[in-house]
């Protein structure tokens, strides 16, 4: 068995290195190397790692037609997982750090500010892709409206890079990169569209 | 067939005749099949390799993110003279910042617009000899070598420091009243503005390109709060000389106005009679104004100003009007509609 088949360690592999930023930010945190402003890193680190995660799920279809990688089609559940879950965290930072649990708050900060309805909307719209995304839900739903449903990751990841874009002062350089890997993505997919037979 | 790394694991080229034997029973030359106990340990060595080489891959990514540790406090001593105090103490809730927070973390997009970064990246900046250029409206014009200036009598001010980012600090700064500066050159009976600017040089400053702003950096203030007692231009802090990445050798430090007015390394001060140009104004006159006084009543487009997070302390506290200094500073803009001119 080659290692492209090989899927057990490929998992454990992703698993792994998907935790482990998680990790370090953990230990930092421990030993209070986050910097002058801890929060303010957790906030930037956990939003720039969901969509990290968000734009590898795209690139799996990508990278099975091109490159002929199909054996990543199995771990794209786990790796979407994962921008659930680096999404979550920086939900909490905010609710802890921004709101201090202060909920009632959270509807005016949305109204109020632009980029926080986008980046609320995009973390609302991953709550059912995350919900749905055991074998039992798949089945339940069937393939075509599962696979509809998950489409919504375009729309999650293009709301999340327009959040990031929107916080930044002047040096837009990380959401314009990370805009412009979603732009490629997307360009693909619609070519790929229109030229199926 | 091709491992997904791109090496080729237990692939051995048959020869031609054993292509056209392989429905036998036995076709590719027991010479030619990688002995069991190799197979495995190439295994072995391909997993233990990318377990290591992605795991170091994943660490390094976010190493580069993390924040540097700060540096020590290497500045040379200054000598201070004491002054009555013009501000009420601060709250035994806010304590002054640590020399790390305060050198560790910094606004100064010539050299990084990573707050974390610009400590590391300023470290070699040249700021000596340094002179600043004084003129426009003034009856002596002159250029100050930086030696002049720190004979003018230091003090120590602790002042509270409000980005307009929604977080602060409060800082031991080391200075002298610039109105002690203007006195020296006389400004004319026409002048009603100052206009500062910030060193400039991409030699020194090589992502300053990507700065995402025109520079060089300038501010400026209305004559009346450049005279201000309050208004200051920091030398040092921690009792030592400015560490570069806070502005070193000398900047302006105007506590009641949120931090980026507070220009840095300045080479040059001019009076004028009209409003100058100021880099964020210039850069997005919808969100910062020219007087961008702290003020918990006028919100940021984009994000409230009515608290701020004490750098150091969990949660956040209420921002205070001209951040703490009304009793001194509310006169200088009786009767002016903030939220117009913000």
């Amino acid at each position: 068995m080659t290692l492209s088949a090989d899927s057990r360690f490929q998992r454990k592999l992703i698993f792994f290195n998907g935790l482990l930023p998680a990790l370090l930010i953990l230990s930092d945190a421990l030993r209070g190397k986050l910097g002058a402003n801890p929060v303010e890193f957790v906030t930037r680190a956990t939003g720039v790692l969901c969509l990290i995660f968000l734009l590898l799920t795209l690139m799996v279809t990508p990278l099975r037609k091109l490159a002929g990688w199909n054996w990543l089609l199995k771990h794209r559940r786990l790796i979407g997982l994962y921008a659930f879950f680096y999404g979550l965290a920086h939900f909490l930072t905010y609710l802890a750090f921004d709101r201090n649990w202060q909920l009632l708050t959270v509807p005016g900060d949305v109204t109020q500010r632009p980029f926080i309805a986008l980046g609320m909307f995009a973390f609302l719209l991953m709550v059912p892709l995350a919900i749905t995304s055991t074998n039992a839900m798949i089945k339940r739903l069937g393939a075509p409206r599962w696979n509809q449903l998950h489409r919504a990751t375009y729309y999650i990841t293009i709301a999340g890079v327009l959040h990031y874009y929107l916080i930044v002062k002047s040096d837009a350089t990380w959401p314009l990169l990370l805009g412009l890997v979603t732009a490629v993505l997307l360009g693909w997919r619609m070519v790929a569209y229109f030229r199926r037979p | 067939m091709a491992d997904f790394v791109g090496i080729s694991l237990s692939q051995r080229v048959p020869n031609p005749e054993s292509i056209i034997l392989m429905s036998g029973s036995s076709p590719i030359p027991s010479s030619e099949i990688t002995p069991e106990a190799t197979f495995l340990n190439r295994r072995f060595f391909m997993k233990a390799s990318l377990w290591a080489g992605t795991s170091l891959a994943t660490a390094g990514l976010y190493r580069t993110f993390r924040p540097r540790p700060a540096l020590a406090n290497s500045g040379s001593p200054i000598a201070t003279v004491s002054e009555p105090a013009l501000t009420t103490a601060l709250g035994p809730d806010e304590p002054l910042n640590s020399f790390s927070e305060i050198a560790g973390y910094n606004n100064y997009y010539e050299f990084s617009t990573d707050k974390n970064a610009v400590a590391e990246k300023a470290q070699h900046f040249v700021t000596n000899p340094w002179s600043v250029q004084v003129g426009g409206l003034v009856t002596k014009p002159r250029t100050f070598d930086l030696s002049e200036l720190l004979k003018l009598g230091q003090v120590e001010r602790v002042y509270r420091f409000r980005c307009v980012e929604g977080w602060s600090m409060v800082i031991p700064w080391i200075g002298f009243p610039l109105s002690k500066l203007l006195a020296l050159v006389e400004p004319s009976s026409k002048a009603t503005h100052v206009a500062f600017e910030t060193y400039y040089d991409l030699r020194q400053m090589p992502d300053a390109d990507s700065a995402g702003i025109d520079l060089p950096y300038i501010e400026g203030l209305r004559l009346d709060e450049a005279m201000h007692p309050l208004t200051l231009i920091a030398t040092g802090l921690y009792g030592k000389t400015l560490p570069n990445q806070n502005g070193a050798p000398l900047r302006l430090v105007v506590p009641w106005k949120y931090g980026f007015k507070s220009i840095k390394s300045i080479v040059k001060i001019t009076l004028t009679d009209k409003e100058p140009p100021t880099t964020w104004s210039l850069a997005n006159p919808r969100e910062y104004g020219f007087y961008s006084n702290v003020n918990p009543q006028v919100d940021h487009p984009r994000w409230s100003q009515a608290s701020e997070r004490r750098i150091g302390q969990g949660g956040s506290r209420k921002t205070l009007m001209f951040n703490g200094y009304a009793d001194q500073v509310a006169h200088l803009y009786a009767g002016m509609d903030l939220k117009k001119y913000f």
